[in-house]
Formats: structure tokens, C-alpha cells, sequence
């Protein structure tokens, strides 16, 4: 039986840990609700189970999406995970294969070295020591450029890189020692008896050469398993906790659970799955242009795992989504934002240690409203009966030549309509829900949706995206719901709208509630390329920009706003196009006083674009009566 | 009493002195850009509440600042958030916050906006 005491910190480390994942996964599952066990189970016997293997295999280990998204630093957390599971793996195979006995304890894997020190010196032992040095190699590559990007993020091609607490450094310290103390460890004793392939062996040789290696080896062993132990114990205190929790999430997720609006296990699973990467934090606007760098995504899970009071993050946000998109953990950042801010002020929690293993079960009640109605104002619906229904939105009413295009557009097509808030509207909803404000939110949902379900249509346009959405996703109607770029898209098809082409060159500017909200991101496009000549620019569909004007932050200053907003559209006019073209009247109001560039909804285009002919033949008189309010205007 | 067609009026003035104008305060810290309303009325004129109701933002500010929180009080949950005077304002006052920080403010004392 081999044994060494240096390798108990590293035993005590390991089992504790393993212990503490099966404790903690077994505590998850027991808080998710019913339907979510269900499917878990589900899941975990079913095809699901494949899927999240090889997610966790790509994602996990390798890294697919941060390589994809920044190279460098995928490098650096695919050397670190992928190159430490590699060498668990050929570690243990070497163990088996060349150690005294099969089945081995994993410390005989971990130190097989210092268990077999003439391992390693002829034939197919030289390969595997070669192997497991290029493993060792290329970790290292990856840890140097992570001790780098501490010192200096950009090394790593990261604006900015996550701040720390005292108990992330020791535990950091612990990680940054473990593979230089192993290096030395094993060079020290490849010195002393002459192994070791081309790292091990040169550097060993190499130092036993003016260092005593006999005598060193042994204090390195124990510096290796201490840091190895030190790491696991306090690995549930720290963000490194992500890693174990990553493997749930992708369990959960692949098994059909999603966040909803509801605290739950999953969101907390969610929050602790953070690895803290940056790069929701490289991607956030009022980073990089609003200099507010306390408010990102990386930073609310921070507090929510503190127990922090994190109603001030949860509302100095745009929403826009763009961090949601790319996080690579694909945690659902926008959905996590909501419940808080549903939530609203919370009192900080004081933890212990022991707590902070092992966290309460988190019920936070929603602060109530007081149950009286709100807009009991409102008039007494009424309305006319329909096919098709236009639904204009408070935005569009401040855009005139929206309203006007879209009037004149419907009028040209030939389309029966009604305009339901011709003379002006109840608002959709959607500004309430963002502040968190579900139960006066409905009271307008349920108002609208009566006024709707009342004329019968079976079509509801509008030219808003954040009516759109609002509509799409919490109005239960039996109506289709079509934001007006996907109507007149539909126009065009069947020949109801017939245009011309204008010599014009146009960029897209996506919105937000309409791209990466509801993942309308073709039919503006193809509506654009049928009337103008459309360009790309740096930032197309998920990765387009926000105006900054967004209704989901009420904490911006004007400056502030005004400062993305320049920002964003001199970005997206660097080709000098003869117009910004959007899809939503927030949008177009914002840039409008951003940019000299010409700044026009798609409606607009397109309506310039209506050739004569057909507005006489379908409109006759009704256009231009519109017409002369619109000169009025 | 006697009804002669008419009657005497209630006092009207206003004593500054025992009105309460914390809620004022509470919102000038955390939205200093309420200092630069003047009450033009640009956001009453375009607010979507105020086209079926009798609902004044430009008099909600001068409420709050004078006070009067009582009446504020009563109206300020009609406004639905839609954000038109955030855009029409011409003085760039972030009139959403501060209707959402009176909100807050008359909870945090306990006496919800009715
Ligand atoms: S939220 Fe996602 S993108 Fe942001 S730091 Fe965490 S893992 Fe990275
Ligand atoms: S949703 Fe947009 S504004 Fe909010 S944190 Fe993410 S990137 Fe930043
Ligand atoms: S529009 Fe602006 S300046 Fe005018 S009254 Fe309203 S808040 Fe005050
Ligand atoms: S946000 Fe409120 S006060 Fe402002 S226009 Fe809309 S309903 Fe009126």
C-alpha cells in the first residue's frame, strides 16, 4: 500500500467536495416545483441525457461559445477546464496502467508521480509521460494568460475583468498554485531519479542541477495537495461554485425547465452558475458608453448570491438583452431582472460561514399593492367590429409620420381596418410590467384585451415592438399579432402593395423588443431590400446596439441616455448611409436627435416608396384628405 | 341654513410651514433633474391618462414641491408609465422616476399612493 500524509489535505478536500455537490444538487431538486421534477426526470432517462453531455462537453470543457465570442479568453478557460480534465483523465488511465494495482484511490492518480518516480523513462511509459507534461504545458499557457488578465484585463481582449472578495483570492490563490506547485513538484523528483519527458525532465535536470532536488521535491508534494485542498474546501464560497453547478444547469435546461417569474430553485441555480467570465459585462452599453459599471448582469447575480439588496442594479438597466445573448453560460439574464425588480427593495441578509454553505431556502413575497383598482377611469369599452385591427401605441402617436405612413400604407394595400387608438389610447402595459408593476399592468392588458376581443379581428397590427411584445406574450387573444414591418412584408407578398425602388442606401438599426426580445429579425430586413439598397453593419441581429432611449430604465439621466445614443448611431452610420432605418418609434425619436444622418421607420420608407398609380386606384379621396392633416401636422 | 344660491369659500391659503415636503426632498436626491421643471405643462398636454381623466403631471410637481402631498397622493397611481413626457419634456426632467420615487416614498412611510 503506498501512502504519504502530504496527501490528506487533498483526500479531505476531494470527498468534502464531493459530499457538498451531491447535498447541494439533492437540495435543488428537491425546491424545484412538481412539473420541473417531472421533467427533470424526464430529461435525465430521455434524450435529453445525451444532449446535455455533449453540451457539457463543449460548453464546459472546451469552451465552444467564449472561443467563438473572444478567443483568447476561451483559450484561457478551455486550457484551464479541458486541460485539467485531461489530465484527471490520462492521469488516472497512467495510474491504472503503470500503477502497482488497478482501481486506484484517485490521490495514486493525482501524485502518481511521487508514488513512482522511475515512471516513465523507455518505450510507451515516455509517450504517457510525454503526454501528461503537454497536458501540464498547455494549463500552464492558460494560467499564465489568466494571471495576466488579472493584472491586466486586456491581454485577454476583456475591457473590463470582475472585481473580488478576500475569500475569491485565497481561493484564487489556491487555483493559481496548484498547477506551478505540481510542475515543480514533479520536476524535482524527474530530477532527482532522471525522468520526465520534455517539461518535467529539462526543468528537473535543470534545477537539480544548483538546487538540492531531493529534499525540495518533498515540500512541493505537500504544497501541491494543500492548494488542491484549500481550493475544494472553499470552492462552495466562492464563484469557482459555478462549476459544479454549471453541470445541474445544463441537466435542467436540456430537460425543458425554464426561469418563469417566479423565484425559484432554477434561478438560484442559474445565479450561482456565473463564472464570472466578463463578458456581459463587455457587452453592456452603459458600460462602454454610459460609464456605469456597477450594474451588470455579472454583478446582480453577485448580490443576489450575497444576499444583497439589489433592487438599484435590477433597475439601472436597459434591458436591451445584449447581455442575455451572449452570456455563455446561456443563464437567463433578462428573466432573473424582472423577478427582482418584481421584487423590489429587500433587506440585507447577515450571513455566517455555515450559511453561506449552506444558503436558506429563498421565498421572497412580492411586495403588495394595494388591492384597489387604478384605472377605474377608464370609459366603457366600446368597439366596432373588424378584420383587421391597427394598433398605433403611445410612441407612434409622437411620431405623426409614423401614424401617417402606416395610414397611408393600409389605405394604399386596400385593406379593411379599423385604427383602434385613432384618438389616442389606454397604454399597452409593457412599461408597467418593466418597472415590476404586473397587477396595474394587467388591469391595462385586461382593458385592451376586451376593447380587441370586442371588434372580432382575427389581425392585430402595430407599430410599436414594445406593444408588440407586451401583446404577443401576455395578452391571451385569439388574434394574430403582426408588428407592422411583418404586415407589410405579407403586403408585399400577395401584391397588395406595390413599390418602387428607391436609390437610396439604408442601414438597420433592430430594436430591442422586436429583435433579440421577440426575435423578429428578417421581415424588417427583407422589407428594407425590397425598396432601398440595405447595408450591414457591425452590429446585425443579436448583437445589434440599443437606442439608449429604452422605457426599461427610469434611472438614466438625460446625458446619460443622450451619450448612448451618439454612441450607438455613430456606430451604425460609419458608412455614411442616406438613412438609419428602424422598426420602432422610440427608436427613430431617440436617434433622431443623435445623428445627422436621416433617421426613418421602415413605414415611412416604404411609404415613400408606394408608387402613384396604385394609391388612386385603392385609396382614391381617404389618402389624401390624410394627406392634408399630415401637411397640417 | 337658508340656501341663497351661494356660500362662503374655504380658506385657500397655503401654509408652507406645516406642509410636508419630504416627499419632495426624497425625490430632488435621488432625481435632481425635478429641480429643472417649469411646470410648462408640455407632459399634462400629451400624457395618455390625461385624455380620459382629469390628471395633471405639470400640477402633480407643483403638488409635491409645495407639499401637498395628500392630493398627490390620490392621483399619482393613474399615470401608467407610458413615457410620452419623458419625450416631450423640453427641460429633460426623467418625469418616470419621479413619479415612481413619490410612489416609493409614500411607501416607505407606510401610507401606500391610493
Ligand atoms: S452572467 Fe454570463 S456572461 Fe456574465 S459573467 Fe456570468 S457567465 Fe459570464
Ligand atoms: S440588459 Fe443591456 S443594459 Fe442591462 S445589463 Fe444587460 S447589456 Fe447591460
Ligand atoms: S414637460 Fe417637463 S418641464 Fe414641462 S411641466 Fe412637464 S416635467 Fe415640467
Ligand atoms: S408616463 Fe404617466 S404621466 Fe407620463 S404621459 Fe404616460 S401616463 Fe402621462
Amino acid at each position: 500500500m503506498q501512502f504519504d500524509p502530504f496527501t490528506i489535505p487533498f483526500d479531505i478536500g476531494l470527498y468534502f467536495i464531493l459530499i457538498y455537490a451531491v447535498v447541494r444538487c439533492v437540495r435543488w431538486f428537491m425546491d424545484l416545483s412538481r412539473p420541473d421534477k417531472l421533467r427533470l426526470q424526464r430529461g435525465f432517462f430521455g434524450r435529453a441525457f445525451g444532449q446535455s453531455i455533449r453540451e457539457i462537453f463543449m460548453e464546459s470543457l472546451i469552451h465552444r461559445k467564449i472561443l467563438k465570442s473572444n478567443p483568447r479568453l476561451g483559450y484561457m478557460h478551455m486550457s484551464l477546464a479541458f486541460g485539467w480534465f485531461l489530465l484527471i483523465l490520462f492521469g488516472t488511465i497512467e495510474a491504472d496502467i503503470f500503477g502497482e494495482s488497478h482501481l486506484n484511490a484517485p490521490y495514486k492518480a493525482i501524485f502518481f508521480k511521487f508514488f513512482n518516480p522511475e515512471h516513465g523513462s523507455t518505450g510507451f511509459e515516455a509517450f504517457f509521460a510525454f503526454l501528461m507534461d503537454l497536458i501540464l504545458a498547455f494549463i500552464l499557457s492558460g494560467l499564465f494568460l489568466a494571471v495576466l488578465k488579472r493584472f491586466s484585463s486586456k491581454v485577454v481582449g476583456m475591457k473590463k475583468t470582475t472585481r473580488l472578495k478576500p475569500l475569491d483570492k485565497i481561493a484564487l490563490t489556491s487555483l493559481w498554485l496548484i498547477f506551478p506547485s505540481r510542475l515543480l513538484a514533479e520536476s524535482f523528483t524527474s530530477g532527482t531519479y532522471g525522468t520526465g519527458s520534455f517539461l518535467t525532465g529539462s526543468l528537473g535536470s535543470w534545477l537539480a542541477s544548483f538546487l538540492p532536488a531531493e529534499q525540495l521535491a518533498y515540500p512541493f508534494w505537500w504544497l501541491y495537495s494543500l492548494a488542491l485542498g484549500v481550493f475544494f474546501i472553499l470552492l462552495p464560497l466562492t464563484r469557482y461554485m459555478h462549476i459544479p453547478t454549471e453541470l445541474f444547469l445544463i441537466f435542467a435546461r436540456n430537460s425543458g425547465i425554464r426561469t418563469g417569474d417566479q423565484t425559484g430553485s432554477y434561478s438560484e441555480i442559474q445565479t450561482y452558475s456565473c463564472s464570472s467570465c466578463g463578458i456581459c459585462i463587455d457587452a453592456c452599453q452603459l458600460n462602454f458608453s454610459a460609464g456605469i459599471t456597477n450594474i451588470q448582469s455579472a454583478y446582480l447575480l453577485k448580490g443576489i448570491r450575497n444576499n444583497d439588496n439589489v433592487n438599484d442594479i435590477a433597475q439601472n438597466c436597459l434591458l436591451c438583452g445584449r447581455c442575455d445573448k451572449k452570456c455563455p453560460v446561456g443563464i437567463e439574464l433578462t428573466p432573473i431582472r424582472m423577478i427582482r425588480r418584481r421584487i423590489g427593495e429587500t433587506e440585507k441578509e447577515k450571513t455566517t460561514v455555515l450559511k453561506r454553505y449552506l444558503p436558506d431556502r429563498k421565498n421572497i413575497v412580492p411586495v403588495k399593492s394595494n388591492d384597489k383598482q387604478v384605472y377605474n377611469f377608464l370609459p366603457a369599452v366600446e368597439s366596432e367590429k373588424t378584420d383587421i385591427l391597427f394598433f398605433a401605441g403611445c410612441m407612434t402617436h409622437l411620431n405623426p409620420a409614423i401614424k401617417n405612413s402606416m395610414i397611408k400604407i393600409l389605405n394604399a394595400s386596400g385593406v379593411k381596418y379599423k385604427f383602434l387608438d385613432e384618438k389616442g389610447g389606454v397604454c399597452c402595459g409593457r412599461p408597467l410590467m418593466l418597472s415590476g408593476q404586473d397587477k396595474e399592468a394587467r388591469e391595462l392588458i385586461n382593458y385592451n384585451s376586451k376593447l380587441i376581443w370586442k371588434s372580432g379581428a382575427h389581425t392585430l397590427v402595430t407599430s410599436c415592438p414594445i406593444c408588440y411584445k407586451v401583446f404577443k406574450e401576455s395578452y391571451y387573444l385569439d388574434v394574430e399579432v403582426l408588428h407592422h414591418t411583418q404586415f407589410i412584408k405579407m403586403l408585399i407578398e400577395d401584391g397588395s402593395l406595390k413599390l418602387n425602388f428607391l436609390r437610396k442606401r439604408v442601414v438597420y438599426h433592430s430594436p430591442c423588443e422586436l429583435g433579440r426580445g421577440s426575435g423578429v429579425y428578417d421581415e424588417p430586413k427583407d422589407v428594407l431590400k425590397h425598396v432601398a439598397r440595405l447595408e450591414k453593419t457591425d452590429f446585425e441581429d443579436d448583437n445589434s446596439l440599443c437606442c439608449g432611449g429604452s422605457l426599461a430604465n427610469m434611472k438614466l439621466s438625460f446625458r446619460q441616455k443622450s451619450k448612448i445614443a451618439h454612441d450607438a448611431a455613430a456606430e451604425l452610420t460609419k458608412g455614411n448611409p442616406d438613412i438609419l432605418a428602424t422598426a420602432c418609434p422610440l427608436c427613430k425619436k431617440t436617434f433622431s436627435s443623435a445623428t445627422e444622418t436621416h433617421v426613418a421607420d421602415i413605414s415611412e420608407i416604404v411609404a415613400e416608396a408606394i408608387s402613384l398609380v396604385q394609391i388612386k386606384r385603392n385609396s382614391g379621396k381617404k389618402y389624401f384628405s390624410i394627406k392634408e392633416s399630415a401637411d397640417i401636422l | 341654513m337658508v340656501d341663497f344660491g351661494f356660500s362662503l369659500l374655504k380658506a385657500r391659503q397655503i401654509n408652507y410651514d406645516h406642509n410636508d415636503r419630504s416627499i419632495a426632498g426624497y425625490i430632488y436626491e435621488r432625481e435632481p433633474s425635478f429641480r429643472l421643471c417649469i411646470e410648462c405643462g408640455g407632459c399634462s398636454a400629451t400624457c395618455t391618462t390625461g385624455n380620459f381623466t382629469r390628471f395633471s403631471l405639470r400640477e402633480i410637481n407643483i403638488l409635491i414641491k409645495r407639499g401637498e402631498n395628500e392630493e398627490v397622493r390620490h392621483e399619482i397611481r393613474k399615470c401608467m408609465l407610458c413615457g410620452k413626457c419623458t419625450l416631450v419634456c423640453p427641460r429633460g426632467v426623467n418625469t418616470r422616476n419621479v413619479i415612481t420615487l413619490a410612489k416609493e416614498a409614500f411607501q416607505k412611510r407606510g401610507i401606500n399612493a391610493i
